[in-house]
This record gives C-alpha cells, structure tokens and sequence, in this order.
C-alpha cells in the first residue's frame, strides 16, 4: 500500500453563466515511503489544484466541487472533517509553496511562525521550541539561527525565506512533502542549493516528497516516478529514466524537444509544440491534445484515450504514442506511421465537421 | 574584424542609482551601483547574451544600452555614433534602429490599444510609410514575419495567449526596420512548449533580416541556445565572456562554473554525473558590493591574497575574456575549491530590478 | 514539423478564419467592462435606482399633482396639537408643516438633488482632475522641474484636505451667502484633492508600466505618451470615483443644508432642507423626515452599487 493514493481526483468551478472549468479531470498517482514523485506541466494542466486539493487548501467557493479519493496512510483526505484535516497538515502533511514571502507572515518574526508549528502539533513550548526552531533552522542552512528567529521575513533574502519555509515545513518531520514550484522564483544558484536540501531532507528522513514543477531539467535530477499533466489528466507516467529517453506521449515528447539543452551546439532549432495551451479539445469529446498533436490519428477525436500500462509502472494515454527508439511499432515503420498519421489527420479534419465538432485548430502557426 | 563590423560599442558604462532617505529633503545615503563599468562590443548580426542572477544588473545595463536609463558615465556607441551625449532629438530619430522586446508581454503593451494601433504608433513617429495603406502593407509584411493572422489587427493583447502577445510585442519592435534589438527576458514569462516557438522566431528572424540581438535572460540554456557570445554578469560587472560554446566546455571564472553546474538539464544521466558546485549564501548587495572581486565572499577558490583587495579586470585567456586573477590556476586544478560558509545578506531591491529602491517615494519617469 | 502535410495547414487556416469572422472586431477594454457590468446583479439594482431618479428628476415636475410651494391645505394643519394630515387620496405622503403637498415637494426635490450632486462632482472631478493630471504628468516626465511642479501642486492639494468640509463651507458662505451655488461648491472643492491625487498616483504607477517604456523606445514624444498611453489607463479608477463621490456629495449637500447653508428659497425644496424643517416636527410627523432621508439613503445606495461594480468591472486584477 502506498503512502499517498491518488484515485480519479477531479475538481471543479463551476460558476453560474459561465462554463463550468475541469481544473482537474481525473488524476490518479500514487506515492510510495522515501519516493520523490513529480507532476509536471505547463500553467493550467492542474498540478497546483492537484496538490491544494489534497491538503483541502482550496478557497471554499460555491460551485467547486471535488471528487474521487486521496488516501493517505489508510485514511481519505478529501472525507475528513476541518478539524482533523488541520491535525493531519503540519504533521503528517506538510507543503512548500513557491513565493516564499507571501507565504510567511510579514508582520511575526521568523521565531515566532516555526515555534508556532512546533506548538501546534507537538506540544513544545518557551525555550524548548525556540531551541528546537533554531536546531531547524540550522538544519534547512540559514547561517545564525538564533538571531534570525527574532527577524521579520522582509529582513531574509529569497532564499533564505524559501529555507525557512522548508524549515516550518519539515518541523514535525512530515511523511509527506509537498513542494509547488519551490525554486520557481530563486535564481539558478540558490535554486541549486534549495533542490539539495530538499534532496538531503527525502534522504536523511525518509519523506516522500510530491514535486510539483514546469521545469524538466529539476524533475531530471530529483524525481523517481514522474507524472506528466496535461489539461487536468495524467498523460504519461514513468520511472525517470524511461522517460526521458523514451517519452511515448507526444506531449512529453514536444516538451523535451522544447527545451534548450544547455550541453547541445549552438544553431540548432527547437522542435516546438505548435499552438498553446489554450487550443484544447475537452476529454470526454478525445484527447486533449490532439489539437496540438503530430501525431493525431482518426481515433483521437471522439472518445477519450484509455490508459495504456505497459511494464514497469508505466502508463500513457495516448492511441498513437511515439514508437520506442529500436523496437518496430507495432502496425508499420516509423516513417510510414508518421504518413499514415497525416493522411489520417487530413481525413479526420473531413470527417469531424460532420460528426464530433471541429478540432480547434492551433492558432500560433508553427514555425517549420 | 574592422570597426564597421561593430554595431555595439560599450565602454566603462556605469549605472548608479542614488538612494534617499529623510522625510522632508531627500539625502543622497548611497548608490546602487547596478552597472559598475562594463565593456562590451556586438559585431552586426550576432547575438550577444548577457546572463546573470537576478539584480546582477543585465537589465539595467539593456536599458542604459538604449539611453532608457540614463547612465551615469562612459560611452555607448551605436554604429559609430555616441548615444550617450546625443540630443535629445536625434535619439529619437536614433530610435528606429535599435528596439526592444519586454519580458512581460502583458504589461509591455498598452491593454487600451489595439494591435493595428500599437504596430502603428511607432511608424508614424518616424513618419515611415507614405499613406495609410502603405503603412497596413508595411505592418501586415511584418504581421507575416512573426506569424500572427491579419485579423489580429482589430484585436486586443488581452485577447491573445502569452506566446501571441510576445509576437506582438517582437512585431512592434520589428515593425520600424532596427538593425538591433535588446531583448530582455524574452520567453521567461512563457511556458516551456511555447517558449520554444518564439526562441525560433527569433532565430529566424536574425536570419532573414541580419538582426543584431543583445538577449539577456537568467536561462543559461536559453541564452546559450540563442547566443554567438555570452557575457557573464555578477554584480554589476561583466565576470566572463565567452563563444557560447566555449562557455559550456570550458567555464574559466569560477562563477560561470558554479552557474553552469546549477542548471538543470533534463537528462537523467546528466544530472546523476554532475558535479555540482554549490554556492554559499545569496547575491551581496549592490549597494554595498564587496572589495576586491565582488564575488570572493562566495568563491570556492578564494585565495587570502588578491581577491579580497584588488578588483580583477577582465583578462584575454584563450579566446574568452576573464576577469578572476587566478582562472589559469583554477582551470589546470592547481587550485582546489574549498567550503565557503555563508555570509548573511540583507534582501535590498532582493530580486527586483535596482531602480526599484528609489522607485518608491520617488515619482518615476517616463525613461 | 515535418509531418505537416499542406492539406492539414490548408484546413488550420481555414479554421483560424473561421474562427475570426465570429466576431470581426475586438474587445475594448471598455466594452468588456460593460460586459461584465451588464453580469452584475448589484450594478442591475444601482443602475434601475438610478434610471428611476435620473427619471423622476427629469420629468417629475412637469407631472406632480400640485405646485410644490402652494400651501393648499394650510387650513388643516394644527400646529398646537401637531396635527399634520397623513398620507391619504388627495395627497400620497400627506402634508407638510405649512400645508404643502409632501409628494410633489419630493418630486421636484428630486431635481435639485440631483443638480447639487452631479455639479459638486463636476467641480471635483474637473479641478481635481486638471491638478492631478498636470501633477501627475510632470512627475511622471521626470526632471527636476516636473517635480517641482508636482510638489507644489499637491502641496496645495494638501491644504484643501487639512481644511474640514463645514468650515470651507461656513466661510464660501460668508463669501457668497447661503445657497445651492454656495453647497455646491464647498461639496465640489472638498472632493477635488480626492480626484487630483487619484489621478496622479494612478498616472504615475502607469508612467512606471513597462509599455510606457516601451513606447519611450519607439521613441515617441513623452506630452504624446502622456496623452495617449498614461491618462487613458489612468482614468478608469477616477470614473468609479466619480460615481462613488455623486453618492457622498448629495450626502453632504444634504447635510449642509440641513446646517442652514444651504438653499434658502422655500420654494424650491430639496430633499436636505426638507429634512431640516422637519426636525422640529419628529415626534407629531416623523414621516416628514423619514422620507426625504429615505430617498437621500436610497439614491446614494445606487450611486455607490454601481460604482464599486464598476470598481469590480474595470479592475484589471479581476479579469480572466
């Protein structure tokens, strides 16, 4: 039994007058003791709301509705009462936020906000926990603990901030972290030294850490299990390495090819995903994707994509996923399932105008 | 290389902010020394990229580069002219040679103006175009260039996705016919699939019509990816300037080395093999930048001679420029790197652009 | 992408198209405002409020039942035992202290309301703005003169606002006499520090915006930047301003003629001085003061709804 059990979680806004949005639409993953899981997506695929969902920190508004389960440790986080919710978070639970200062409160000093948790939840009080907010505070490597306890969170710099928020975070040696975009607005070197601690704290503690991120590159170099989001569903989910030498969504696919590689020559172009995020088909008419995707065949509109599982815990959502370098796909070659993807694409924009409603089209127009 | 080939000039430029304080007179109590004398030269149709953390100064140094902020001394040279003792007049003018592309598509374009008006505005500044179809023929020409549809035209920026705005945004810079354009942080308000369709626009756009580009960006892959060279910026000064290539292979300075070593590459092999040099504490304050080398309160290879009293200028080692007094020492390993423990840093103007600090109490300019 | 065959781009475009004609013009800003203004419930009730006023101020006189200033009925009246008829057929909200028809004096005050409301605004509004507008403007064009014009201008700016809005009046009062003109210009000079300090603040947060620069670097003149890029987007807050100020201005219009310094011809009524006479009269005809108060309350409720839904509407924060 995993630590975390993500099933079928869905949320979401509806509002009157207007239509109702699928921030989340389905998500299942799951998180094992000690494992560093990510989420990865571009803004608007739902991994925030994923993780706000989980810790019930979602605004209460009428018109949001969440579904399916999060079970942790035995346990469904979207049944229980605020009360033992609030129990749960800080203790067993615990989160990282991206903007380190509008996550601290600027009016209490540093001192004050971590010996507040280790009130809350472990019952130390005066010297004790101000001994041990110090201790944390060492421990997450801001320098002069004592003195910064007194220290109001404008006297830190961005990363000294982000540190003490990982210090309040992990003081009640969670089980489960989870971090949204914890180096998003650090700077490459501080961001370096935040993704060591935080590697050094799954090591030494044995946390399960959820990664919730847009940047490949921080997901390359922490995660075990990684899960790609697109539009509010899980497309593709595999070990690390599988995935990032043999993606077999497209959508994963696109997202490598985008990336500038530091360690790759100069001049070459980037394979970009043409259209943006705004150009999406909604699932229960295909894939969300397809209106984006190289690689769409007839069978992409319609219906949704089932989850394909193959060997090793890995799963896509895909009916035409990216051939696996080496091995023949399955109907034909590569090059001629590429053709027969096109015609099909061609035959589809026909057919769908009749039946399933036209794909919207990208409205970037990709640059060969 | 002749001096016809240097669109670029720039020499011992130095930006300082003052900062006041005092509730009846403002008193001058400082200077944010944002760009503290930087030297660079862009040949015509490269691309010169300009890395560096944020409130290292590369956007200051952008701007000052443009006269959109004034700097407080040395000598930018656009195509053999002198920009910085200019009248005010022939800068104008000077204007349509040289554009700029914004970080932030949103907030660079003025929401109460349509597409048609904000490509337009610029034409007629410098009355190009004869007559009103000419200037549409001239703005859909360059409407074709960035890849937008004519019926953009009647639309709004609050119409578009991020990765559109920024077409408009590279459309209106374009539309005037510059020979350069300083592009700061081009696609760092873009997602990642988008962000690569506009860093080929701008490749493409370089080739078509010979553009020289400034890029500065904290992505090192981006610049990379974008860049013929690329400069180094540490507190306000340039630490290291190298083909980009070369920059990857061989870093000389021992902050390009760290900076390299902290991007993260998304390859799994890459990133287990990587050695990572971790830097202790944050980014002095440019306010207060420490003597000698402004990095040595961080350096690895800190040496108790030298780096603590004399400012390093930037030397010629192999084709890069260098300014550390130890770099071949460091690059044959003779020097071995060392524990640097981290020094606490007061967060003044931390992660925003300097001109900030005197932004406050202080009405802001146009410029 | 090489998988892109040229029939598949055909089809994108042609969508693309499709997708443009259905609706030729872009959105203004202003339009979508509106949109999301006609969404609102609170700006449906403020604007319906304000029709009705706007309607009765208009064409209310020239349909009210009985002149407002005759005294028909003064025979009933017994001022010894406080007997004021009541509401009854011949006259809806009954009769006034000296025998006047309380329905068409409500009527017809409505107009000078309004007048009192939308004149004070516009003294505040146009002043207020004009020094804003200069002040903001040479901040916001830098250099040391610009500055010094800034300073000076919302230094005098400081001192209408450390002078109380009663006093201002007393003393325009003692100027001019009492009287609407002399209301409504202790009204109007009070809001005008409101309206030149929004306006310059909101200038020169937009002098500061990057698109601002951006024009700077096509190298358009600043008085045309200031013109065409910074007062356009600095106006919005000032128009919900304006709204929010006609509620507070009939509020003290209403006050100061209550204090007497306001209109003293009798008959003219406005609601303030209704309100006024019918103080000593509380406890034999409460529905003498109830009224005017009522409608004072009722049509500042629809000035303020539908100014902080406009609020809501033009805040760029809000939009999706």
């Amino acid at each position: 039994m995993a630590l975390l059990e993500v099933d079928d979680l869905s949320v979401t806004f509806a509002r009157r007058g207007q239509r109702t949005v699928h921030a989340v639409d389905g998500v299942s993953f799951s998180v094992d003791a000690g494992e560093v899981v990510g989420l990865v997506g571009e803004s608007g695929c739902g991994k925030s709301v994923t993780s706000l969902a989980i810790m019930g920190l979602l605004p209460k508004q009428p018109g949001l509705r969440v579904g399916g389960k999060a079970v942790f440790d035995g346990t469904d986080l979207l049944q229980l009462d605020d009360r033992s919710r609030r129990d749960i978070r800080g203790r067993d639970v615990a989160m990282i936020f991206q903007d380190p200062l509008s996550s601290l409160n600027p009016v209490i000093p540093i001192g004050l906000q971590v010996t507040e948790v280790l009130t809350r939840h472990r019952g130390m009080k005066g010297e004790a926990a101000r001994k041990e907010a110090a201790a944390l505070l060492d421990r997450v490597g801001i320098p002069d603990p004592r003195r910064r306890l007194k220290e109001y969170p404008h006297q830190l710099s961005g990363g000294m901030r982000q540190r003490a928020l990982i210090a309040m975070a992990v003081a009640c040696r969670p089980r489960l972290l989870i971090a949204d975009e914890p180096t998003t607005a650090l700077d490459v070197t501080i961001q370096a030294q935040i993704l060591e601690l935080l590697k050094e704290l799954v090591r030494d503690s044995g946390t399960a850490l959820v990664m919730i991120t847009h940047d490949l590159g921080v997901v390359a170099g922490m995660c075990d299990t990684i899960n790609v989001l697109y539009a509010g569903r899980v497309v593709e989910t595999a070990r690390r390495r599988p995935l990032f030498r043999q993606p077999r969504h497209p959508y994963t696919v696109g997202l490598l090819g985008s990336v500038p590689r530091l360690d790759a020559g100069r001049g070459e172009r980037l394979n970009p995903i043409p259209g943006s995020v705004r150009d999406v088909l909604t699932w229960p008419d295909g894939c969300a994707f397809a209106p984006r995707c190289t690689r769409r065949v007839d069978e992409c509109v319609g219906e949704p994509p089932e989850l394909v599982l193959t060997h090793d815990g890995r799963s896509y959502r895909c009916v035409n996923p990216a051939p696996v370098p080496g091995t023949p796909p399955p109907q034909a070659t590569t090059t001629a399932s590429t053709g027969a993807a096109d015609d099909a694409a061609a035959s589809t924009g026909a057919a769908d105008g009749a039946t399933a409603g036209p794909v919207p089209a990208p409205r970037e127009e990709e640059k060969p | 290389m002749t001096e016809s080939d240097i669109l670029v000039e720039v020499r011992d430029l130095k930006v300082h902010f003052p900062i006041k304080r005092g509730l009846i007179l403002d008193r001058v109590v400082g200077h944010v020394k944002a760009v503290d004398g930087v030297d660079l030269s862009i040949p015509r149709g490269k691309t010169y990229g300009l890395v560096g953390e944020s409130g290292c100064g590369k956007s200051t140094l952008g701007r000052a580069l443009l006269q959109l902020n004034p700097p407080t001394s040395g000598e930018v040279r656009f195509d053999g002219v002198e920009l910085t003792t200019l009248p005010a007049g022939k800068l104008r003018t000077m204007r349509r040679r040289m554009q700029m592309i914004f970080q932030d598509p949103m907030s660079s374009l003025d929401p109460r103006q349509n597409v048609e008006s904000i490509l337009t505005e610029g034409l007629q500044t410098h009355g190009i175009g004869a007559d009103r179809d000419d200037r549409r023929r001239i703005i859909g020409e360059t409407l074709d260039a960035v890849g937008l549809p004519r019926w953009a035209l009647s639309r709004y920026p609050h119409e578009f996705s991020g990765g559109q705005r920024q077409r408009i945004g590279i459309a209106r810079a374009l539309v005037l016919g510059p020979e350069l354009i300083v592009a700061d942080e081009p696609v760092s308000a873009l997602d990642v699939s988008i962000q690569a369709q506009v860093v080929n626009l701008l490749d493409e756009l370089q080739d078509n019509l010979g553009l020289t580009y400034l890029v500065i960006a904290h992505d090192l892959a981006v610049v990379k990816h974008i860049s013929d060279v690329v400069g180094v910026m540490y507190l306000g000064a340039l630490v290291e300037e190298a083909p980009s290539d070369r920059l990857y292979s061989e870093p000389l300075h021992p902050y390009t080395r760290a900076l390299m070593s902290a991007v993260p590459v998304p390859d799994p092999d890459v990133e287990d093999r990587r050695e990572r040099i971790l830097l202790a504490g944050d980014l002095p304050s440019p306010a207060n930048p420490p003597s000698g080398c402004r990095f040595h309160t961080r350096c690895p290879w800190a040496q108790p001679t030298r780096c603590a009293d004399e400012r390093p200028a930037l030397r010629e080692i192999g084709g890069s420029r260098v300014a550390c007094h130890f770099a071949e020492r460091i690059a044959t390993g003779e020097l071995r790197p060392h524990k640097v423990s981290a020094q606490i840093v007061r967060p003044e103007g931390e992660g925003e652009d300097p001109a900030v600090v005197s932004a406050p109490t202080e009405p802001g300019s146009y410029v | 992408m090489t998988s892109i065959t040229g029939k598949k781009r055909e089809k994108i475009d042609r969508l693309a198209e499709l997708a443009a004609r259905d609706d030729e013009r872009g959105v203004s800003l202003w339009r979508e405002a509106f949109r999301r203004l006609r969404r609102n419930p609170a700006a449906i009730v403020g604007a319906v409020i304000l029709a009705l006023f706007l309607l009765i101020a208009i064409v209310g006189p020239f349909l009210v039942p009985y002149p407002a200033d005759a005294q028909l009925w003064k025979g009933e009246i017994r001022d010894n035992i406080g007997y004021f008829p009541g509401p009854r057929a011949d006259n809806w909200f009954g009769v006034d202290h000296i025998g006047r028809d309380e329905f068409s004096r409500m009527i017809v005050g409505a107009r000078q309301t309004l007048l009192v409301g939308v004149v004070s605004t516009l003294i505040g509004l146009a002043v207020g703005s004009l020094i804003g507008g200069i002040a903001g403007a040479s901040a916001g064009l830098g250099g040391k003169w610009g500055r010094a014009v800034d300073n000076a201008l919302m230094r005098f700016v400081d001192m209408l606002l450390a002078m109380p809005s009663l006093l201002l009046a007393i003393s325009i009062a003692a100027l001019l006499g009492a009287g609407l003109t002399t209301v409504m210009i202790a009204v109007g000079v009070v809001s005008v520090p409101v309206f030149a300090r929004l306006l310059r603040g909101s200038m020169i947060s937009q002098a500061n915006s990057d698109y601002v620069l951006a024009a700077t670097s096509l190298g358009v003149r600043k008085p045309k930047i200031a013109l065409t890029h910074v007062v356009p987007n600095s106006l919005a807050p000032v128009i919900v301003q304006a709204t929010l100020t006609l509620a507070t201005a009939i509020i003290e219009a209403a006050a100061l003629s209550f204090l007497g310094l306001g209109n003293n011809d009798a008959s003219i009524p406005e609601w303030g001085v209704m309100l006024a006479d019918a103080q000593r009269y509380l406890d034999a005809a409460p529905r003498l003061a109830v009224l005017p108060a009522l409608a004072i309350i009722v049509t500042a409720l629809g000035f303020t709804l539908l100014g902080e839904a406009m609020r809501e509407a033009l805040d760029p924060k809000l939009r999706k």
